[in-house]
């Protein structure tokens, strides 16, 4: 070719050429260990288990004896293929009429009708992923910045900033008051902001809490709202976990806030939501972006154009989520098998003296492991995970991925796998605990026993983006 | 409320309180009328006939055909359920395998195997839509510029620079030779942007064009890749309308050209295509970004996340396209039918006196009404335009909505339409055309100046009703094939 890398760096433009895609990072061992040896229980029952994935792969039965019994909702069936061309043809940005409103309804009945949606401020985007960059164009320009919460979800780094400009501010928290927002953390956040001269133009907020699993309660929300509606600085909610909480304290939506609990200017006000985590359906990019705004509304759905939902797609969600019996079903019985899931892991995980965060939602447990650290620091996090992964072998996600100031936590992911796996990551940690516990000694040997196995190479792919460094058709997800 | 609406729009980006998006615009006539009153065969024939969409509506029975033969193709029947899980939780940026693989046979094909793709750089984007921002993304800073020959796609100015940020500039072709692309004027635009301190990223150009329908020669596209090469500059070929060249001569593409082009750098050289186009599934959003560039590519796949294809569609695509006897079948059939339509268009306008741009693919004709405007400006143009929507009831696309500089030019579709529509529409053009001799007939011995004014024997027949329609409303019009009615459910296609 001839070109050195310089020259091609000035070909491309800057967005190309920097790493706010956020794979550059020192995280892809967890990916990698997976991609060589990964777990099969009958093939590879040595192999690295995947604990780093947030999937819900516990209620597909209920969504394949649906998919038998309505074949018209598919436009390949023999019942539904009258309906091929115009559902081919149709490519509106306002999406199918019957679409919207059978997300409004199902959004609404996850949120146990307490509030309703309006289906004209259902606009679509590329999964969860395109409508975080959408909400980012629509509210700020480059430079300005949203404050989150710590821990947060990684891919928001990219979502919210690449391709935008936008910037990330953390909100501290912290593990004595289970890491919940608080009023003072907030101001704090947005006062050093101020200092810095970087306008804030909103709060992202993702409830339920991913990596913790937790709702917020109604005060805190509360209190958000007040903060934000003073300081007249926008409340973007990722609701993408809405459907997973399977225990008490109930979900209590923004939607019902701002209904019930507190006047505030309603066009601060917006909700981030997708099919990705509630329904276990990543792969068909159900992203939604609902606005009480209606500038934003308008503006959101042109952009829609960059990423709207398969009309394919919208046919068959919009039939399946206006079966009112099914979802009923559905949603009653995948927080049944949550629940199931997330009661007999943590239970486990208690008999070998491993706490997690006491939480009631999400598809994954926060995992206490600080006392297992050689000392309270990030890279004696990071030993342990290493540790984790080429030991223990198994995939979880290391708490300073998800920008967790305190070292020590771990997130894992539980519902994306069967009960046999489930058992067989079970028994590998009890016995890595038990290792670990039953001879003292054994911990002085930490500092010099362990082998480091990193791979000097750095990949593009990884962790936050559920691809593979490989060619691997193998699902991700965060 | 002003002090609130202004609030309000501080609340918001400069980007959303732009208005780059496009939509602002007085073109919005067609599309309204045409909401408001819909031809339909039986139950409205006196209806606005829409011919702003360019969809291709032609072949679409032949998969209808294949589907109801492969239900395994499907995640959703009794033979494809059992695959139903493993595609509804696969969201890995490359894509399945398989379909890269039906999609870079595909393309193949499509150049009549002149060219192999590479399925490790085929990249998913949001439609044709998201792929042209996507590449925008990798290849220009804001402030940047990309040139693109005009007349073009409307909508270049949104995809390409509402969210970048980049400057889309136009340059001008025009009927001397039959708006062909040259050297001359593309190097002309190009130090004209250079002297006002513009930074020329790149030249976009889509072969077979729309709204021209012609297709580029070997001789023009060696020129303009020798010229990209020279200036360092990189070269987006939106190749949606490739599989609708239905007469010789045949479709060069870029990746054959670069194939005897030994010195030319690889790395400035990006294709984008579709399924929108060439196989009639808008809705599907299957857009590609191909590039030849390594890092483009590893780019746009992180990109890709932003608009991924839904992975049921994927899916049905893998198995449907690498069926090589369907593909050869419908590549072929599809073809034959964009010549049928096209043929009885152009002559059943030629009876009439109305002369189209000699064209060879797309789906649309490229109709010359220079004759029948009162003025040679934009505004006659604009009023001819009404005319066609409000008197002959069709909604046709004016020139200047592609940024075309001389003025009377329209954009027709006629793929978008069964046989009956067709004749109907002759039939209006016919009897407006004639109408129009009558009355200018009977107006000759009165006054010969008036007929002076006219170069011709046509003469527009106005209505003196004055239009109700505002200009500059704030509506969703034609480049974005949506209704301005949010409950519409009608099928649209962009133009």
């Amino acid at each position: 070719m001839g070109l050195s890398l310089r020259n091609q760096q000035q070909l491309l433009s800057k967005i190309a050429t920097g790493n706010g895609h956020g794979e550059d990072s020192p995280y892809f061992d967890g990916w990698k260990a997976y991609e060589n040896d990964p777990y099969h229980p009958i093939d590879n029952l040595q192999g690295v288990i995947q604990m780093g994935l947030a999937e819900n792969q516990l209620s597909f039965g209920l969504v394949e004896k649906w998919i038998l019994n309505n074949p018209k909702a598919s436009i390949c069936t023999a019942e539904g293929v009258n309906q091929f061309r115009d559902i081919a043809l149709f490519q509106d940005y306002h999406g199918l009429p019957e679409f919207r409103n059978a997300v409004a309804k199902f959004m609404g009945r996850v949120r146990g009708n307490r509030v309703t949606f309006d289906p004209d401020r259902i606009v679509m985007s590329g999964g969860a992923t395109g409508a975080h960059e959408t909400i980012a164009f629509c509210l700020a320009d480059p430079g300005d910045a949203f404050l989150v919460p710590v821990p947060y979800y990684p891919g928001f780094d990219r979502d919210l900033r690449w391709r935008t400009g936008t910037q990330l501010i953390p909100v501290a928290c912290e593990s004595s008051n289970d890491f919940k927002v608080t009023i003072e953390a907030l101001n704090a956040a947005y006062e050093k902001a101020q200092e810095d001269n970087i306008r804030v133009k909103g709060l992202l907020i993702t409830n339920p809490s991913n990596p913790l699993g937790t709702v917020l309660d109604r005060e805190t929300l509360t209190s958000i709202v007040s903060f934000i509606n003073e300081k007249s600085i926008h409340l973007v909610c990722d609701e993408i976990y809405a459907a997973t909480v399977f225990s008490q304290p109930d979900f209590i939506s923004i939607a019902e806030v701002i209904e019930d609990d507190i006047e505030c200017n309603r066009d601060l006000i917006h909700i981030v939501y997708s099919l990705s985590k509630d329904m276990g359906f990543p792969g068909f990019r159900v992203g939604i972006v609902y606005s009480y705004n209606d500038a934003v509304v308008n503006c959101a759905r042109k952009m829609s154009s960059f990423g709207l939902v398969s009309s394919q797609t919208q046919h068959l969600i919009a039939s399946m989520l206006s079966d009112d019996e099914f979802v009923n079903e559905f949603i009653s019985e995948s927080a049944k098998s949550l629940e199931k899931r997330h009661n007999y892991f943590t239970s486990e995980l208690e008999k070998v003296g491993i706490s997690c965060l006491k939480s009631n939602a999400g598809l994954f447990l926060w995992m206490d492991l600080h006392k297992l650290l050689k000392e309270q620091t990030t890279e004696a996090e990071m030993t342990l995970w290493r540790v984790i992964i080429n030991e223990v072998k198994l995939n979880v996600s290391p708490g300073s991925s998800f920008h967790c100031p305190e070292p020590g936590w771990f997130r894992v992911c539980i519902a994306n796998m069967d009960d046999k796996t489930m058992k067989a990551a079970l028994t590998r940690i009890r016995i890595f605990v038990n290792k670990e516990l039953v001879v003292p000694t054994k911990k002085r040997c930490w500092q010099n026993n362990l082998s480091l196995r990193l791979s000097s190479t750095r990949l593009d792919d990884f962790m936050m983006s559920p691809h593979s460094p490989m060619q691997s058709p193998l699902v991700r997800a965060t | 409320m002003g002090l609130e609406s202004e609030q309000s729009r501080l609340l918001l980006s400069k980007i959303a309180t732009s208005d780059r998006h496009g939509e602002n615009s007085p073109y919005f006539d067609g599309w309204k009328a045409y909401d408001r009153d819909p031809f339909h065969p039986t139950n409205n024939p006196q209806g606005v006939i829409q011919m702003g969409l360019a969809e291709n509506q032609l072949s679409l029975d032949l998969i209808e055909d294949w589907i109801r033969k492969n239900p395994k193709a499907s995640i959703c029947t009794a033979e494809g359920v059992n695959e139903f899980k493993n595609v509804a939780i696969f969201q890995d940026y490359h894509g399945f395998p398989e379909f890269r693989k039906a999609i870079a046979k595909f393309m193949s094909k499509v150049r009549g195997g002149r060219v192999t793709f590479d399925p490790e750089r085929i990249v998913m984007g949001g439609g044709a839509t998201g792929a042209n921002e996507l590449v925008t993304f990798c290849l220009a800073d804001p402030g940047d510029a990309f040139l693109v020959p005009s007349p073009c796609y409307p909508a270049f100015g949104r995809d390409l620079g509402w969210r970048t940020g980049v400057q889309v500039l136009p340059f001008q072709c025009d009927s001397s030779n039959g708006f062909q692309v040259t050297k001359k004027a593309l190097e002309a635009a190009y130090n004209k942007a250079r002297e006002n301190n513009i930074n020329v990223k790149g030249l976009i150009i889509t072969n077979p064009s729309n709204p021209l329908g012609t297709t580029l020669d070997r001789d023009t596209l060696v020129e303009l890749v020798s010229f990209i090469n020279e200036k360092n500059i990189h070269l987006v070929c939106d190749e949606i309308y490739a599989a609708t060249v239905f007469n010789s001569p045949n479709f060069v593409s870029v990746s054959e050209i670069i194939q005897d082009m030994e010195y030319v750098n690889r790395d400035l050289i990006h294709v984008v295509y579709s399924l929108s186009k060439d196989m009639g599934l808008p809705g599907f959003r299957v857009g590609i970004v191909y590039s030849y560039n390594d890092l483009v590519v590893q780019c746009a796949r992180k990109m890709s996340s932003f608009g991924l294809v839904s992975s049921q569609t994927q899916h049905l695509l893998a198995s449907m396209l690498s069926d090589e006897e369907f593909v050869e079948n419908f590549l072929k059939e599809s073809s034959k039918r964009l010549a049928k339509r096209y043929n009885t268009f152009t002559k059943g306008l030629e009876q009439v006196g109305i002369t189209c741009l000699k064209s060879n693919a797309g789906l649309f004709f490229w109709m010359d009404l220079r004759r029948l405007l009162k003025e040679q400006t934009i505004e006659g143009e604009m009023e001819l335009w009404r005319v066609i929507i409000n008197e002959v009831k069709l909604n046709v696309s004016p020139g200047s909505s592609f940024h075309c500089s001389e003025f009377g030019w329209f954009r027709v579709c006629f793929a978008n339409m069964d046989d009956e529509t067709v004749k109907v529409a002759l039939d209006r053009i016919r009897v407006f055309v004639c109408r129009g001799k009558e009355e200018d007939e009977q107006q000759q011995p009165a006054s010969t100046v008036n007929t002076k004014r006219w170069k011709t024997n046509l003469r527009l027949s106005f209505s003196s009703r004055r239009h109700d329609h505002q200009e500059g409303v704030m509506s969703p019009h034609m480049m974005s094939p949506h209704s301005p009615m949010p409950h519409s459910p009608l099928v649209r296609a962009r133009t």
